[in-house]
């Protein structure tokens, strides 16, 4: 074939992934504006829920920013997003009081807040990587948080700062009193964040924050300077850290010194990592998972903080890819036959895990039963049963539908690998 | 004055060497392998309830020595049958379990003990007055827990440098990749290593749980501080986290003495600042309200001017 | 009518009524924390109110509707707090009940306000039982917001009262958690000293973080330098447990003049030490009235326990007042039972109640009692009890405000 031919085929492969890559970015959008008119999730509660994800998407993404792709691991990006959000709620009180600017751009002067802070406190702790980076995120995390309550002027102390959404001068026709308004600015701004942090990771200093996580000491030899791509790549994830933080202060109208707290710094980095932090859309995965885990899960059980950490475990130990890393992998075998024998697989090895887990969930049910609500009584309705914790076949059923399931387990995970294994060779 | 500055010297130690009987462990780990334990304070808990739990059982004394032997098997456990698997994926993967881990043993307790703080009181055996000073008692089992914090550092010391074992451990401390070449077995030193940890943080509970209240959040309250200790005390140096202990003790305690502000430095200056000057807040901020913050802000400062710490043998 | 017609309107008929009792029930949210640090508060307060609603349901409920009690989690956060009241709403919530911290009670406040301009018709009420931050029935009051625990300042003025009556106490040590409630207490404090005992000397006023000083012995040593003879705390939860030790452990000889020195874990912690100098401002201990005897026994047989020990004697005055504003308005609708509790007065077991109208805030007896030995009944097991210094008529603690409410037509 002619080079011309080749140079013809290459270009128009590339017009061909283009295109695909725009047709699924028009589709997710045209997903999202029509997901809260579906039924089943009209209700306010409901509305709410997508809201949070989105924020917590923005935000897990800005922190995958800075740990999957710089690899600058972070205990106190907290700080850039509540920095963030403390911005966009006095913005939003000026408005309240008169400033002729729309609701809609208040999240502008969250971003404007996270990238000024990004750029103060980076300046200050992006000389190194690896765990002193960590280390000294740690302790600002905790000095800013410290400082909220003692400089109540500005962060409010343990009260916060309110505003209203709704009372603005200028009228954009478009009043953010419901929820449903609310979400779709935050999905607005959601995609243009998304936009941009991917748009960034495709200029040249966005791949060399690749190259800087990989190996700094040849980033170097290539001409640029470590600490100045992280410097570059901290400014932005904080920006949009910031941006998260506005869309927060619109979605409830308060900010508190929580914003900046360490729980706060912790919950991103769960979902990130429970995400996954290979690919683009792994943290958003993550924020869409735990944000309902941590939402629905308190409403079922009083140990969801014992059924969340227990998750996180085992995801790190058996998934360091996280979910998106275990979705993708399936991309390879996505032809035909295989994957269908794979998922068969799967289906055989989900009744013994759903087995161990039956027995795990009643054992931890019960006992937090009997330690901390004791006057609720031994007897107890789980999983369909009624049963009193009292007595002790509950206790023995537990305990053989854990062991068994795990030894059935045991057994079935070999159909697994067998299956993968054909799957791989498959021409 | 000189009342008050001989009684914050005596608190600062005695919070000083608390500090150093729960960091001396994580130094260990931390220096030797690498791993960030944010679970470790969480031993320091399981320690002060075993000890709460078996004193109710056969009294204080036994308790004092099954106690940490109890965290020291939990310890081995956890680091023989699930953080090795994760060494593997990285030390992020691995700081990242030990925070799930930390999570988990918090629940734990809960589910065993319950959510309020259960009355670990004092044993009437070590609950008198040892001496006076100034009119203030200095309680006994804090005399104890100098007692057996120094006792800590000692042993600890004298078994690094002094035993075979501990040359190695040594070693590795400063060497790990040369030390697994020359044919030691690294990862059952880890088992060791992350045992002896775990057990030191314990005993470290039995007599902390006195002093603070024993509840589930008790990890979550004295964990952070812990990191700034063997940050501050450098890596790989057991008498530079002992003395990073005495100093953020003694800079947090007499911190809290300081009832001055920069407002007041600049007032007696002869500048004039009034409630409408930029940055009041800030100014008027007393030193002793910022006083637990101390640490932090040593910390982020040497992170910044010398990352290897005050006696690090090398970087983190 | 045909055999076929009959029995179909026979079956609507009854589906209505079923459905209309569906729809019955009065729900009520209560949001506050179920897990993490405050945990151990808001689930004996959430047992208290069960066990009222529960009380109100076995008589026969309210206006011929039985109420039913929604718990919320919100880990003491004012985010979560406002998330997990869209829940609420969403569940068909018309009350909310919550006081586990000031922030989180500011939150709630605002956000209900707002739900309430722009939801008209299907406006929430909000019930604070404990959450005493001043700037709720001032300055941020609000027409849909009751509370039901006397302020921090109205404690304040009652404890000064006591205070100035003892020509013992002549220096005086401030310290307290620094936040809203804290500096809000040290200031009423020393504004009230000035006024009823210019001769008292504050030797010292102190801010600490709030939740995060895990030891109070460098506190302890100033408070002894500094030669005071009384402590002023308005510490909660650890904050005051951990002083308190600190304080025993080095032998400090001072009057512990405190708003939760009930904290459960503060009477164990200081023990023998607290004997005739632990004293606390609140609206009932145990030993108060006789008149509480019957009712704490109740409550007593259903939750036994240590950590279930009678606390919130304020939540009974909240339902029994609620009970009858809902009488009162013959109706269940939020803005008619606020109109009904606006002024409301009542016979308590320990005194006559009031619901403030200009700015609602409870009106109750207030007691500053003493930790002593020999009691009728002691706290936690320690053979150590409250006997009341004082008691001030619910009149008697009314204080000026600033409030200027705005009132729906």
């Amino acid at each position: 074939m002619s080079d011309a031919a080749i140079a013809a085929g290459v270009s128009a492969s590339r017009t061909s992934v283009l295109r695909g890559r725009a047709l699924m970015v028009v589709l997710t959008a045209i997903a999202l504006v029509v997901l809260p008119l579906l039924p089943g999730f009209e209700s306010d509660f409901a509305r709410s829920l997508l809201t949070q994800m989105a924020i917590a998407a923005v935000f897990a993404l800005s922190f995958n920013l800075l740990f999957g792709n710089t690899g600058l691991l972070s205990f106190g990006h907290a700080v850039y997003f509540g920095l963030g959000a403390y911005a966009a709620i006095h913005c939003m009180r000026a408005i309240n009081h008169g400033l002729p600017l729309p609701i809609v751009l208040v999240p502008l002067a969250g971003a404007i807040g996270g990238l000024l802070s990004g750029i103060v406190f980076g300046a200050l702790t992006t000389r190194r990587a690896g765990t002193i980076f960590a280390l000294i995120s740690l302790g600002v995390g905790e000095l800013v948080y410290a400082a909220a309550f003692i400089l109540p002027g500005l962060f409010g102390g343990e009260e916060g700062i309110s505003a209203s959404r709704t009372k603005a001068v200028i009228d954009l026709g478009f009043p953010l009193a419901s929820q449903l308004h609310v979400y779709y600015v935050v999905i607005a701004w959601a995609i243009i964040a998304a936009m941009l942090l991917h748009a960034f990771i495709r200029t040249p200093v966005g791949r060399m924050c690749h190259a800087v996580r990989d190996n700094p000491e040849r980033a170097e030899f290539v001409g640029y300077s470590a600490q100045r791509v992280r410097f570059i790549s901290f400014a932005v994830a904080g920006l949009v850290a910031g941006i998260a933080g506005g869309l927060h202060a619109i979605n409830y109208e308060i900010v508190a010194a929580d914003a900046v707290g360490a729980q706060r710094s912790g919950t991103v980095l769960i979902m990130t990592y429970i995400g996954g932090i290979g690919h683009f859309s792994g943290p958003v995965l993550g924020a869409i998972v735990i944000t309902w885990l941590q939402s629905s899960l308190s409403a079922y059980t009083a140990a969801w903080q014992l059924y969340l950490g227990l998750f996180f475990m085992l995801m790190i130990v058996y998934a360091p890819a996280g979910l998106s890393g275990l979705l993708l992998r399936h991309r390879r075998i996505a032809h035909g036959g295989a994957l269908a024998r794979v998922l068969g697989s799967y289906v055989v090895a989900a009744v013994p895990i759903v087995i161990a887990m039956a027995g795990a969930v009643l054992l931890i049910e019960m006992s937090y039963r009997l330690a901390t609500q004791p006057e609720l009584g031994t007897r107890m309705r789980l999983l369909g049963m009624s049963l009193d914790a009292a007595s002790t076949w509950p206790w023995v059923l537990a305990v053989c539908s854990l062991a068994g399931g795990l030894a059935l387990l045991r057994m079935t995970l070999p159909l697994v690998r067998v299956a993968w294994q054909r799957a791989l060779q498959a021409p | 004055m000189l009342e008050l500055a001989t009684v914050s010297l005596l608190n600062g130690i005695v919070y000083g060497l608390l500090l150093f009987m729960l960091s001396s462990g994580l130094t260990l780990i931390f220096s030797m392998m690498g791993v960030l334990n944010f679970a470790h304070a969480s031993f320091f808990m399981l320690g002060a309830y075993f000890s709460y739990q078996l004193g109710r059982w056969i009294g204080f004394w036994p308790a004092l020595v099954i106690a940490p032997v109890l965290c020291a098997l939990v310890g081995a456990a956890i680091e023989r049958y699930g953080l090795r698997r994760v060494h593997a994926s990285g030390h992020v993967a691995e700081i990242l379990f030990t925070f799930g881990l930390a999570y988990v043993i918090e629940e734990l307790v809960t589910m065993a003990w319950g959510r309020n703080a259960v009355s670990n009181d004092v044993p009437t055996a070590i609950d008198f007055a040892l001496f006076h000073v100034f009119g203030s008692t200095f309680p006994a089992y804090k005399g104890l827990m100098m007692a057996i914090s120094v006792a800590m550092f000692g042993a600890l010391y004298l078994g690094l440098k002094r035993t075979r074992i501990g040359l190695v451990i040594q070693a590795a401390l400063t060497h790990p990749k040369m030390v697994s070449a020359l044919g030691h077995d690294v990862p059952a030193m880890f088992v060791l290593v992350f045992a002896i940890g775990s057990g030191l943080a314990g005993l470290a509970g039995v007599i902390g749980g006195f002093m603070l209240l024993t509840q589930p959040t008790l990890a979550h309250s004295i964990g952070p501080i812990v990191f700034v200790v063997v940050v501050v005390g450098g890596l790989g140096s057991l008498s530079g986290a002992f003395i990073a202990s005495l100093l953020i003790g003694l800079l947090q305690t007499f911190a809290v003495a300081i009832d001055y502000s920069l407002l007041d430095v600049m007032r007696s200056a002869g500048m004039v600042v009034t409630r409408a000057s930029p940055m009041y807040e800030l100014l008027a901020v007393k030193v002793a309200t910022v006083a637990p913050v101390v640490p932090y802000l040593l910390l982020v400062l040497m992170l910044i001017v010398r990352p290897r710490g005050l006696l690090g043998t090398r970087d983190v | 009518m045909s055999r076929c017609k009959r029995i179909a309107t026979g079956i609507g008929f009854a589906a209505t009524l079923l459905a209309a009792s569906a729809w019955a029930d009065v729900k009520i949210a209560f949001i506050d924390p179920l897990s993490g640090g405050g945990a151990a508060t808001g689930i004996l307060a959430q047992k208290t109110h069960q066990f009222y609603i529960d009380a109100i349901n076995a008589a026969g409920g309210l206006n011929g509707e039985k109420l039913e009690l929604l718990s919320f989690d919100n880990k003491v956060n004012p985010q979560e707090s406002l998330v997990q009241l869209k829940r609420a709403l969403d569940e068909g919530a018309r009350y909310v009940v919550q006081g586990n911290g000031s922030g989180v009670a500011l939150a709630l406040t605002d956000a209900i306000q707002k739900h309430n301009e722009r939801n008209p018709g299907k406006e929430v009420l909000y019930l604070n039982y404990a959450a005493v931050d001043p700037v709720l029935t001032n300055e941020k009051c609000n027409f849909w917001h009751f509370r039901f625990d006397s302020d921090a300042d109205m404690k304040m003025a009652a404890m000064v009262d006591v205070i100035a009556r003892d020509p013992k106490i002549q220096r005086v040590y401030l310290i307290n958690q620094d936040y809203s409630f804290g500096k809000a207490v040290a200031a009423a404090a020393a504004r009230m000293l000035k006024e009823k005992r210019p001769d008292i000397k504050i030797v010292g006023d102190e801010l600490h973080p709030l939740q995060k000083v895990n030891d109070f012995s460098p506190y302890v040593a100033k408070i002894k330098a500094s030669g005071a003879d009384t402590v002023i705390t308005g510490n909660w939860s650890n904050d005051l447990v951990l002083l308190v030790k600190a304080g025993r452990d080095a032998g400090l000889k001072v009057n512990w003049e405190t708003y939760y020195g009930d904290s459960p874990g503060a009477v164990t912690a200081i023990g023998e030490a607290g004997v005739d100098t632990l004293k606390h401002v609140s609206e009932w201990h145990r030993n108060a009235s006789s008149e509480l005897d019957t009712s704490i026994a109740a409550f007593s047989k259903r939750y036994s326990g240590k950590e279930n020990e009678f606390v919130y004697w304020r939540i009974k005055t909240m339902w029994d007042m609620f009970v009858a504003a809902a009488k009162k308005a013959q109706s269940n609708e939020p803005a008619k039972v606020a109109r009904a509790l606006e002024g409301l007065k009542m016979n308590t077991g320990v005194g006559e109640v009031e619901m403030r109208a200009d700015n609602h805030q409870i009106l109750q007896p207030l007691f500053v009692s003493t930790l002593v030995r020999g009691t009728k009944f002691d706290s936690e097991g320690t053979g150590l009890g409250w006997k009341t210094d004082a008691k001030v008529d619910a009149k008697a603690t009314a204080l000026p405000t600033t409030c200027k409410m705005e009132r729906p037509k």
